[in-house]
C-alpha cells in the first residue's frame, strides 16, 4: 500500500514528465499521438472533474442557506440561477445555427450584461490603482508617475497634438518596460524548468498532497 | 483611227482593271494571313473599303520568352516533420525576375494525372522562409550566401471532390512514393519540365529546428539536479531573503490574532499551468501553517479540477501539521469557471467575510485589479505571486507584498527550507547568472558584428 501511495504517483510523474519532454522534440507519429492522447486524458478528466465542481458548489450554497448564516439571501439566488439554467438548458437546449432558444436568450441577455458590468468596474478600480501608484513621495515614484503620464498622453488623441511625445511614449514601451519585461521572462522561464526537474524527479511532491 | 483609240482605250482600261483586282486580291490574302477579319467593322456586304497602294508596315514580333533554367532541381523528404510531407528543391535560376512563378504538381505514379500542389512566385519560397524544416540552413549559410535554394514543402494531396464539388486535400502517407513536376511560368507563358522526381515522406524522430531548445534545457536540468545533489551532501545552503514570503507567517498571525479568515487564490489557469502547481505548492505550506495557529483558510476554486487537488493538498497540511481534526472540507470550494463571475464571487467573500490576509498566487488576467483593489478596501494583509507580467503592476500598486514571476516557483522551496528544495533554487541562480553571462557576450559580440550568435538562440520549430 506504501508504494501505492507514495512511489506509484511518483513513478508516474516521472514517466508522464519524461516522456512527455522527449514528445517536444520527437515529430515522429507514436510521439505526436501519445502527446495528443496525454493531453485527450486532460479534457476527459476535466469533463469528469466538472460534476465535482456542481456538487461542491451546491453543497456549499445549500449548507449557508440551511444554516442561515448571514448572507444566505445570495447563496439562494446562485442555487436558483444555477437551477433555472440548468432546467432550460436541459429541457429547452442551448443555442444552435439560426436557432433561438430561451437558454440562449438568458446567457445574452442576462450574463453577458452583468460579465460586461464586472469588466467596466474595473476603469475606476484602475483610476483609484494609478492615484495610489502615482503619488509622487519618492525619486522611483516620481519617475514612475512621469513615465506613466507620458505613455498616457502618447497613446490617446491629444498627444498627437504635442511634437515628439508619441514616438517618446512608444520609446519608453519597447526599450525600458521591454526590457523589464523580458527580464521577468527569462526568470520565469527558468524558474519553470526548475519546477519541472523538481517535479519530475520527486523532489517537489506538496502538489500530490502527500506531503513530504 | 477611231477603232484603234478604242482598241487602245481598251487596253488601258483592261489593264487598270486587273492591276486594281491584283491589288484588291494581294490586300485581301495579306488580311488573311494577318487573321484580321475579313470584314471590318463599318463595311457592308459588297461595299469595298479604301485600299492603300502601298503595303503597310510589318508589325515587329514580339521577342521569345526567355524561361529561367532552374538547376539541381530533386526532390527529399521534408525534414522534422511527423512524416506527411515532400519536398522539391532547385537552385535560384539566373534569369528569373517578379514575372517568374513556379508550379510544383503532385501525382501519385510516375505517368499522372498530376494534381497542382503549390505554386509561388520567385521572390518567395527560398529556404531561408522554412527554418522550421531547414533550421540549419538557416542558422549558418543564410550570411554567407542567403536565398539562393527555392523550396516547394508539399503535405497535401487532392484525392477527389467532396460533397459540394470542392477538391478533397488529404495528408501525405508516410512511406508512399510521390511524383512531383515542375512548371515554370515567365511572362503569362508556362512551360513544364518533362522530368519527374521521386519522394517519400518519411518520419523523423528528432526535431533539429529545437536542438538549441533541447541542449539548453538538458544543460540547464543537470545543473539543477547537481545542486539537489550537493545539497544531499551539504544542506547549509545560503537563499537570499525574499520579503513576501518571510511575510506569510505575519500574515498568517495576525489573521488568527484577529480571528477572522485567511483568503487564498491559486489562480485563474487550470492544472495545465504551470502557475498554477505553484500556487498549489504554496498552499501545502500555507495550510500547514494555518494549521499550527488554529486560524481558518478560505479557498475558493475557479477550476473543478484544482479544487479536488486543492482539497487533497490542504487535508494533508493539516494531517502534517497534527490537526487532521481541524480540517474543513467546506472551506475549498469550486466557484464558477467563468472570470468575472469569479471576480465578483470572490470580492463579495470579501466584503463579506473581511478576511485579514489575502493570498493572491498563481496567474491572473483582467481580474486581478478588481480582486486587489477590494481586498485592499477591506484592509487586509495582501500577498500577491504571479509570473503574469501584464498584471503585475496591478498587484504591486494594491498588495503589500508582491512576489515577482521567479519568485512564484521559488515559494513552495523557500517556505519548506528543505534542503533538497533549497537546492534546486541554488541551481536555478546559477542558471540566471550563465544566462546573464551568455546576454552580455552575445550583446558585445552582436555590437562587434558577429549577428551569427542571435541566430543560435532563436526559437524555431
Amino acid at each position: 500500500m506504501q508504494f501505492f501511495r507514495r512511489r506509484f504517483p511518483i513513478l508516474l510523474a516521472f514517466l508522464a514528465g519524461i516522456a512527455m519532454f522527449f514528445a517536444q522534440y520527437v515529430p515522429a507519429k507514436p510521439a505526436q499521438a501519445l502527446y495528443s492522447g496525454f493531453i485527450d486524458w486532460t479534457i476527459i478528466i476535466a469533463g469528469f472533474a466538472g460534476i465535482f465542481g456542481i456538487i461542491s458548489l451546491t453543497h456549499y450554497h445549500m449548507t449557508k442557506v440551511r444554516r442561515r448564516v448571514p448572507g444566505y439571501g445570495f447563496s439562494v439566488t446562485t442555487l436558483t440561477g444555477f437551477t433555472v439554467m440548468l432546467v432550460i438548458g436541459l429541457f429547452f437546449g442551448i443555442a444552435q445555427p439560426n436557432v433561438k432558444t430561451a437558454g440562449d436568450w438568458m446567457f445574452l441577455n442576462l450574463m453577458i450584461p452583468m460579465q460586461a458590468t464586472m469588466f467596466a468596474t474595473l476603469a475606476f478600480f484602475i483610476a483609484s490603482a494609478a492615484f495610489r501608484a502615482f503619488r509622487a513621495r519618492t525619486a522611483e515614484a516620481s519617475a514612475l508617475l512621469v513615465a506613466g503620464l507620458i505613455v498616457i498622453l502618447g497613446r490617446v488623441p491629444i498627444g498627437h497634438y504635442i511634437p515628439k511625445l508619441t514616438d517618446l511614449a512608444a520609446w519608453i514601451m519597447a526599450n525600458p518596460s521591454m526590457s523589464a519585461y523580458r527580464g521577468i521572462f527569462l526568470g520565469v522561464a527558468l524558474a519553470g524548468i526548475a519546477m519541472s526537474v523538481r517535479i519530475i524527479f520527486g523532489v517537489e511532491r506538496t502538489y500530490m498532497g502527500g506531503g513530504d | 483611227m477611231a477603232r484603234l483609240n478604242l482598241n487602245r482605250l481598251t487596253r488601258i482600261a483592261v489593264v487598270l482593271t486587273a492591276t486594281v483586282l491584283f491589288l484588291l486580291a494581294r490586300s485581301a490574302f495579306a488580311q488573311e494571313e494577318t487573321g484580321e477579319g475579313a470584314e471590318p467593322v463599318g463595311a457592308g456586304p459588297g461595299v469595298l473599303e479604301p485600299v492603300p497602294l502601298t503595303p503597310p508596315p510589318a508589325e515587329e514580333a514580339p521577342p521569345p520568352v526567355v524561361f529561367p533554367q532552374p538547376q539541381n532541381i530533386h526532390a527529399t523528404d521534408l525534414p522534422n516533420d511527423n512524416g506527411t510531407g515532400v519536398a522539391l528543391l532547385f537552385d535560384k535560376a539566373a534569369a528569373e525576375n517578379d514575372r517568374t512563378y513556379y508550379t510544383v504538381s503532385i501525382a501519385l505514379s510516375a505517368g499522372g494525372p498530376f494534381a497542382e500542389a503549390t505554386s509561388f512566385g520567385a521572390a518567395g519560397n527560398f529556404k531561408e522562409n522554412f527554418n522550421k524544416y531547414y533550421p540549419g540552413f538557416y542558422w549558418f549559410g543564410r550570411f554567407r550566401n542567403p536565398n539562393t535554394v527555392h523550396v516547394a514543402p508539399i503535405t497535401e494531396i487532392v484525392t477527389g471532390v467532396d460533397e459540394q464539388g470542392r477538391p478533397k486535400h488529404e495528408p501525405l502517407t508516410t512511406g508512399k512514393t510521390y511524383y512531383l513536376k515542375l512548371a515554370i511560368e515567365q511572362d503569362g507563358e508556362t512551360m513544364e519540365l518533362p522530368q519527374v522526381f521521386e519522394a517519400v515522406p518519411k518520419q523523423d524522430w528528432f526535431n533539429t529546428a529545437l536542438s538549441n531548445n533541447f541542449l539548453f534545457a538538458v544543460i540547464f536540468g543537470a545543473i539543477i539536479l547537481f545542486f539537489i545533489a550537493r545539497a544531499r551532501r551539504d544542506p547549509n545552503l545560503f537563499i537570499r531573503k525574499i520579503a513576501g514570503l518571510e511575510a506569510v507567517d505575519e500574515a498568517i498571525g495576525r489573521a488568527t490574532e484577529m480571528g477572522k479568515p485567511i483568503l487564498y487564490l491559486n489562480g485563474m489557469s487550470d492544472l495545465s499551468s504551470l502557475s498554477t502547481i505553484a500556487a498549489l505548492n504554496i498552499l501545502g505550506r500555507v495550510s500547514r501553517r494555518v494549521a499550527n495557529y488554529e486560524s481558518q483558510l478560505t479557498v475558493p476554486c475557479r477550476d473543478p479540477v484544482v479544487l479536488t487537488v486543492a482539497q487533497e493538498i490542504v487535508k494533508q497540511g493539516y494531517a502534517d501539521a497534527g490537526r487532521p481534526d481541524a480540517f474543513n472540507a467546506d472551506s475549498i470550494f469550486f466557484l464558477t469557471s467563468d472570470q468575472f463571475s469569479y471576480a465578483a464571487a470572490v470580492s463579495g467573500i470579501m466584503m463579506r467575510d473581511r478576511p485579514s490576509a489575502n493570498f493572491f498566487m498563481g496567474y491572473y488576467y483582467a481580474e486581478s485589479l478588481i480582486l486587489a483593489e477590494t481586498g485592499a478596501s477591506t484592509g487586509a494583509i495582501q500577498i500577491a505571486a504571479t509570473d503574469s507580467a501584464t498584471q503585475l503592476p496591478f498587484f504591486i500598486t494594491t498588495c503589500d507584498y508582491t512576489l515577482i514571476g521567479e519568485e512564484l516557483y521559488a515559494s513552495s522551496a523557500y517556505l519548506s527550507r528543505e534542503p533538497l528544495l533549497l537546492g534546486s533554487l541554488k541551481g536555478q541562480d546559477m542558471g540566471k547568472a550563465f544566462m546573464m553571462i551568455v546576454l552580455l557576450v552575445c550583446t558585445i559580440l552582436l555590437t562587434c558584428g558577429v549577428v551569427f550568435v542571435k541566430e543560435l538562440f532563436r526559437a524555431l520549430g
